[in-house]
């Protein structure tokens, strides 16, 4: 919104020299540009109200009553109380961190291999294409599919890696071995995805820089982290805010690999539960409103503590 | 350009059009007075698609019953209903609910009561216990279609005659263990319904209570404290197997099969698979009922199965009863008990001498299933059973007297609604 209303004004004091006549004139063009743009916004406005802003706050006041599908009759409003129930919920809190396990571990695994595979694409000379196109293909699986992939392979008898460990062992039914196989499959599915942002990053290291630090006597190494990560630390900061995002809201390997048994529930498996098994709205939109706000806090962190802007902001800054 | 442009516009016409027709004739098939289509939503059974379509037959155009397969989870069947019937669809007729869903089914409001003629017909003949797990508030909510027990499976081989109670049984096993012998006591402990189901005949047979007689409070008596030092006591004697506390059903029943296993607690789908997979080892098995918590008394044990409801929202209420009593008739339940290996409802189908060569232990079933019991009936049971489970996993570390004051405050949570589920 900022950079909209920012590039009028610039051309009004670009004006200013002009005639007052004229300045009139393109005072009123601006208006009119405003209009329209507005009406040309308008429908998309509408749409993301319709499709976004409507379920939110419908989630919202939903959070504040007591309304169980299958006891309609007892529905009633009771402020924030089912907020003070979830927060003082041992099964929220343990899912809660877990959830932040999850998504740190396997942010930073994902941050290491994916800027290894940005790398190799980046710098393949014979068969790029291939490479990129080998690279990407875990991504663009069906998270479902490839976790049920990951379910056959760990389980006993049907598996080729479920005596891998230690023979006749189920790892999916033990609290420990099971998160490891959630993050192996988060971090195998999204290390790509990862790399493709980080690969733009890469693209934007000019060469001559690399270069002139190599005839400085800059070794492989400190080319890497004196020049090259300070370049792309906006597209680093991107990819893992992204990847956070998406971490922290952690649902399908884990329902298909665990279901949230030996309390591997993620606070997304947990919302599910209450809501669409237990078909409490009341609870369940107090627990989508409490990702919520967490999601929006980890932006928030993002934003404006480390700096992160978004990919069209970040181009306009460098300008 | 201006040519391909109106052969562009031809084909994008001619496309439209076939659209439309196609809409058009969608529309046609669904009205009119034709055959009313019912739709059954019944968990999947192998052989019960020839119950359907005999169903049909007997209908004699009155109504075609569609069998709408559901998951094989019960959990995934009941979200899938639940969901749908809370939006009010009017596309599901007959439902096939677990035993426990009654009460929430039926305050809910989402199925109709059986009356008159209807609830005769679903009553007669019906064994009492599978019968009451279809009733709620004292009316009939479902049909009793199919039912299930677990019996008692030992090794004749290494013993002479059954255990009769739980700690008999812990004491054979501890002696076979000590002279080297295969001794485990094999049953399900993952956490899931089968542990309730496990903890739930426990306090049945101690003569214990979960809830309140009306399901409103969660109480965890005496004897259900009792139950839990006695679930506690079996965890931790070293007579389980390694995986006691992630086996289901069937992980219970290839432990078994594998061999080191001198009793198993289990449905009897176990035997005609070992029959199947271990012949050698089949020889030397029998059953028996299930073992008692006290000396000199029956365990009455926590009875499963399948009813089948009309959904509140059917276009075609009076036509759904039909084909349900007719799915669920004395011929098609000897059908499906032989094809598919579940047990009957009522009483009759038991003596029928068909029933002889597929069902062996039958008569164990029939005594286990007249003095069976039934899991808390309450509207939440589902919230119960999901705290019950995640608080009483892993059995081996309860702590009775703590584990019953936890269970008190967290079910009674349960039962209003209020709590959150693990």
């Amino acid at each position: 919104m900022t950079s909209r209303a920012e590039a009028p004004t610039r051309a009004v004091g670009r004006g200013q020299r002009a005639e007052p006549d004229a300045r009139a004139r393109a005072s009123a063009n601006v208006r009119g540009e405003r209009r329209l743009a507005w009406l040309l916004c308008a429908p998309a406005v509408l749409v993301m109200l319709a499709v976004a802003a409507w379920p939110i706050l419908y989630s919202i006041w939903l959070s504040l009553l007591r309304y169980d599908l299958r006891f309609p009759a007892e529905r009633e409003f009771i402020g924030l109380s089912n907020y003070a129930t979830v927060l003082t919920n041992p099964f929220w809190w343990s899912a809660f961190w877990i959830t932040v396990l999850i998504t740190v571990v396997s942010v930073a695994i994902e941050f290491v291999l994916g800027m290894g595979l940005a790398i190799i694409m980046h710098r393949t000379l014979v068969g790029r294409g291939v490479v990129r196109t080998a690279a990407l293909i875990p991504y663009g699986i069906v998270t479902v599919v490839a976790a049920f992939s990951w379910r056959f392979a760990w389980t006993p008898g049907t598996g080729y890696l479920a005596n891998l460990v230690t023979p006749g062992a189920a790892p999916l039914t033990e609290r420990a071995s099971a998160l490891a196989i959630i993050i192996l499959a988060e971090v195998w599915k999204t290390v790509p995805f990862m790399a493709l942002l980080l690969m733009a990053g890469l693209a934007l290291v000019p060469e001559d820089l690399l270069k002139a630090a190599a005839v400085d006597g800059a070794t492989a190494w400190q080319r890497f982290v004196r020049v090259t990560l300070p370049i792309m630390k906006p597209a680093i900061l991107v990819a893992l805010l992204f990847r956070t995002l998406d971490a922290f809201r952690i649902f399908d390997n884990i329902f298909v690999l665990t279901a949230g048994a030996q309390e591997t529930s993620s606070v997304s498996i947990l919302t599910y539960n209450n809501l669409l098994r237990g078909l409490n709205l009341g609870i369940g939109s107090t627990m989508s409103v409490l990702i919520f706000i967490t999601v929006a806090i980890i932006a928030f962190v993002f934003v404006k503590l480390f700096g992160t802007a978004a990919p069209g902001a970040s181009e306009k800054e460098k300008r | 350009m201006a040519r391909r442009g109106r052969w562009h516009r031809a084909m994008v016409a001619a496309l439209a059009a076939a659209m439309l027709a196609a809409a058009a004739a969608a529309c046609g098939s669904g009205g009119g007075d034709e055959t009313p289509v019912l739709n059954l939503y019944y968990s999947p059974e192998e052989n019960f698609q020839k119950v359907v379509d005999e169903c049909n037959a007997e209908a004699g155009g009155r109504y075609r019953i569609e069998y709408q397969v559901l998951p094989r989870g019960a959990d995934d069947q009941r979200t899938q209903m639940v969901r749908r019937l809370a939006a009010g669809d009017s596309s599901m007729d007959i439902l096939g609910l677990d035993v426990t869903w009654t009460a929430e089914f039926a305050s809910a409001g989402w199925v109709l009561e059986w009356t008159a003629d209807n609830k005769a017909e679903a009553e007669e003949g019906t064994l009492a216990a599978p019968l009451e797990s279809a009733r709620w508030e004292g009316r009939l909510y479902a049909a009793p279609k199919n039912t299930n027990t677990q019996l008692l499976w030992y090794r004749t081989d290494l013993m002479d005659r059954p255990p009769a109670t739980w700690d008999e049984m812990i004491e054979m096993s501890l002696q076979l263990k000590e002279r080297g012998q295969p001794y485990e006591i094999i049953t399900m402990g993952s956490q899931y319904e089968g542990l309730v189901v496990l903890y739930n005949t426990m306090v049945e047979s101690i003569g214990g209570h979960i809830l309140n007689e009306d399901g409103t409070k969660a109480v965890f008596d005496e004897g259900a404290v009792e139950a839990m030092a006695l679930l506690q006591r079996f965890a931790s004697a070293g007579v389980t197997n390694p995986s006691f506390t992630n086996a289901q059903e069937d992980d219970a029943r290839l432990q078994f099969q594998a061999g080191t296993g001198a009793f198993q607690l289990n449905y009897p789908f176990v035997y005609p698979a070992m029959q199947a997979d271990a012949p050698d080892l089949a020889e030397n098995v029998r059953w028996a009922r299930y073992p008692a918590a006290e000396p000199g008394q029956e365990s009455p044990v926590t009875i499963g199965g399948f009813n089948l409801a009309v959904s509140a929202y059917s276009e075609h209420p009076e036509e759904a009863f039909d084909a349900a009593l007719c799915l669920r008739s004395p011929e098609h339940q000897k059908f499906s008990a032989i094809n598919d290996g579940v047990p009957p409802t009522i009483e009759s189908v038991y003596a029928d001498p068909e029933m002889d060569e597929a069902y062996p232990m039958k008569n164990e079933i029939l005594e286990s299933v007249r003095d069976g019991a039934l899991r808390p009936q309450t509207p939440a049971y589902q919230n119960v059973s999901t705290v019950l489970s995640a608080v009483l996993h892993p059995p081996a570390a309860i702590q009775p007297e703590q584990t019953a004051e936890e269970l008190r405050r967290l079910v009674q949570d349960a039962l209003e609604a209020q709590g959150v589920l693990p």
